[in-house]
């Protein structure tokens, strides 16, 4: 059926998707506004009844709160548990799954296990890890945190490092190497320049792995190293929830993944897929 | 698919003696820290798990004989624990298929180009990449009797003042996890299939469209079949995140009201931290790794023979 067709039950089709997608949009972002608004509303305007649909002004006090209180410490841990975690698993995981992809080391059967590494439920693993970093004083601690999201990202960084590498032309490396260049060198001068774009999504995804995990800080933090999921959940009370600080937190821990996702999103659906589908 | 490249022409012509281990041993030197890192924490603790199943431990008594398979006959016996199991059951069956027809359609929506889509999908996806404790604290604001927005659209639509207690009352608390749910993991599904669709061969959608066959011939015949492997995976992945669901309903009911919304992984983790019921809790634990390995080599099996 070409345009010239029917133009006019086309511009009609259009017109209702349009129509579609914009309240699909607006259901699926309402809660997200909601969170905004409460954020910058008032307490009175906040435990307004009937709930008011826009604050009066806007204005940070919500925030300020947290700063003043200290609470922000928790995104700053987040960031650092986050970031470190992901910096490691990346180099160490980019380079296991060189070793996969080039040398076939260890075969399919370590491939496949790797995976299956990431199947694991976090809740089957939790305890004995938790018993275990008793026994070593690593709870509530950066070291076992930060060791523990290395580990849980390493199985991702390798399966989706593994596809990008094998898609680089082996005829690039062969030459470079006849050119009298050393692996490393190879590695570091011709395999990394190609992977680099998927390397940066997968390191988005890694983070944001990492940035939102709950159970295990839960777990493993007490004080010193609680991240933002956690510090979020103490605001929550039998009786009186403090709605503006969750508010005001729950946007603070989400801008990062927002700002991270908008500038990755062409490697979304590899980066959440596995790779199973290829974006 | 992997060629790989011999080592031997990879030696180099000349430099010295560690330089050339290093480039011999290179495939090994650069997967040992990976390997090593995994063994300590993903497989270690699952050993001594398996151990301490088949103890009797306590965080009271460290009393380290064998018991043999008696905390996994225990498992039969504990009626919680089976309700747990019913409820995240209820929860995977509902929201899955959910998620699936919403992500669906929402694909069918945008399969098609149009200006901004871009950005439309762009938005839509944001609910997915939020970390599900914000995603169950916002739907808690969300819910709220009093001052949330939820029973305010409601009591305009029916007229009449409607207030619920979405996170107590018995009746609303599932639908309320599954809102939040399928809120949060629609986009994932709409993403996954928008891609899909996209891949889907245009000559035989043209072809069968000059045939004059219908949009649900069409529909069963050609597009079906050839997403058919994106929406396995993509059934999987998210069957898998159900069952071990615990962040939202962590932060929406706390697994109440009682143990009403308890599911699998929340009971573990009572069990675990609470009771401090060290051996129980391990065996509990390979239960659910069995019924997640099980779900998965069924999923898997089908799709090889789907194809």
């Amino acid at each position: 059926m070409t345009f010239a067709m029917l133009p006019r039950r086309k511009t009609r089709i259009l017109a209702l998707r349009y129509v579609g997608a914009i309240v699909l949009t607006l259901i699926f972002l309402f809660p997200v506004y909601w969170l905004f608004m409460i954020s910058f509303k008032t307490p009175d305007e906040i435990y307004h009844v009937p709930p008011l649909w826009v604050p009066g002004q806007i204005q940070f006090s919500n925030y300020y709160v947290l700063f003043k209180d200290g609470d922000v410490v928790a995104i700053a841990n987040s960031l650092i548990v986050a970031g470190v975690s992901s910096v490691v698993a990346i180099i160490l995981g980019t380079l296991c799954a060189y070793s996969l992809a080039r040398f076939g080391t260890g075969g399919e059967n370590l491939a496949m296990w790797i995976i299956s590494q990431r199947m694991i439920p976090p809740i089957a693993v939790v305890f004995p890890i938790f018993l275990i970093y008793v026994y070593f004083g690593m709870v509530d601690g950066f070291f076992g945190l930060i060791l523990l999201y290395t580990a849980f990202n390493l199985p991702y960084v390798i399966w989706m490092m593994r596809g990008y590498i094998i898609d680089v032309p082996l005829e690039l490396e062969e030459s470079a190497l006849v050119d009298g260049l050393n692996r490393w060198q190879v590695i570091w001068k011709v395999v990394f320049p190609m992977v680099r774009p998927g390397l940066m999504a997968t390191s988005v995804f890694t983070f944001v792995f990492a940035w939102n995990d709950f159970l295990f800080a839960l777990v493993l933090t007490r004080t010193e190293v609680i991240t933002f999921p956690v510090q979020l959940t103490h605001y929550f009370g039998g009786q009186s929830n403090f709605w503006a600080k969750i508010a005001a937190m729950s946007v603070l821990g989400t801008l990062p993944i927002f700002v991270a996702v908008s500038v990755m999103q062409r490697y979304l659906v590899r980066g959440i897929s596995l790779g199973a589908v290829k974006g | 698919m992997t060629s790989s490249i011999s080592l031997d022409s990879a030696k180099p012509a000349r430099g010295h003696a560690i330089a050339r281990v290093l480039e011999n041993r290179l495939p090994y030197l650069i997967i040992a820290p990976a390997i090593l890192i995994l063994l300590l924490v993903g497989l270690f603790p699952l050993i001594y798990s398996l151990v301490v199943s088949f103890q009797h431990v306590t965080m009271t008594e460290n009393d380290r004989s064998f018991v043999g398979l008696m905390n996994y006959a225990e498992l039969f016996r504990d009626a919680r624990l089976w309700e747990a199991l019913g409820h995240t059951a209820i929860i995977t069956v509902i929201a899955l298929p959910l998620e699936l027809l919403i992500g669906f359609l929402m694909a069918q929506l945008f399969i098609d180009r149009m200006l901004g889509r871009q950005v439309f999908v762009a938005l839509l996806v944001l609910p997915t990449v939020i970390s599900p404790i914000v995603a169950g604290a916002t739907w808690r604001l969300m819910f709220d009797v009093r001052f949330g927005p939820v029973g305010e659209i409601l009591s305009f639509f029916a007229g009449e003042p409607v207030r619920i207690l979405w996170t107590v009352n018995p009746s609303f608390v599932y639908p309320a996890i599954i809102i939040c749910e399928v809120w949060q993991w629609s986009p994932f599904m709409f993403l996954l299939l928008l891609a899909a669709l996209s891949n889907v061969d245009q000559s035989q959608l043209e072809a069968a469209e000059l045939d004059g066959a219908s949009y649900f011939r069409v529909l069963r015949a050609i597009v079906l079949p050839s997403i058919a492997p994106v929406i396995a995976v993509a059934c999987l992945i998210r069957g898998l995140d159900l069952v071990r669901i615990f962040d939202i309903i962590w932060a929406l009911t706390e697994g109440g009201p009682g143990s009403m919304t308890e599911t699998i992984s929340l009971y573990t983790y009572v069990q675990g931290f609470s009771q401090f019921e060290t051996s129980y809790t391990a065996a509990i634990a390979f239960l659910v790794i069995a019924l997640l390995t099980v779900i998965t080599t069924v999923v898997l099996k089908r799709m090889e023979l789907a194809r």
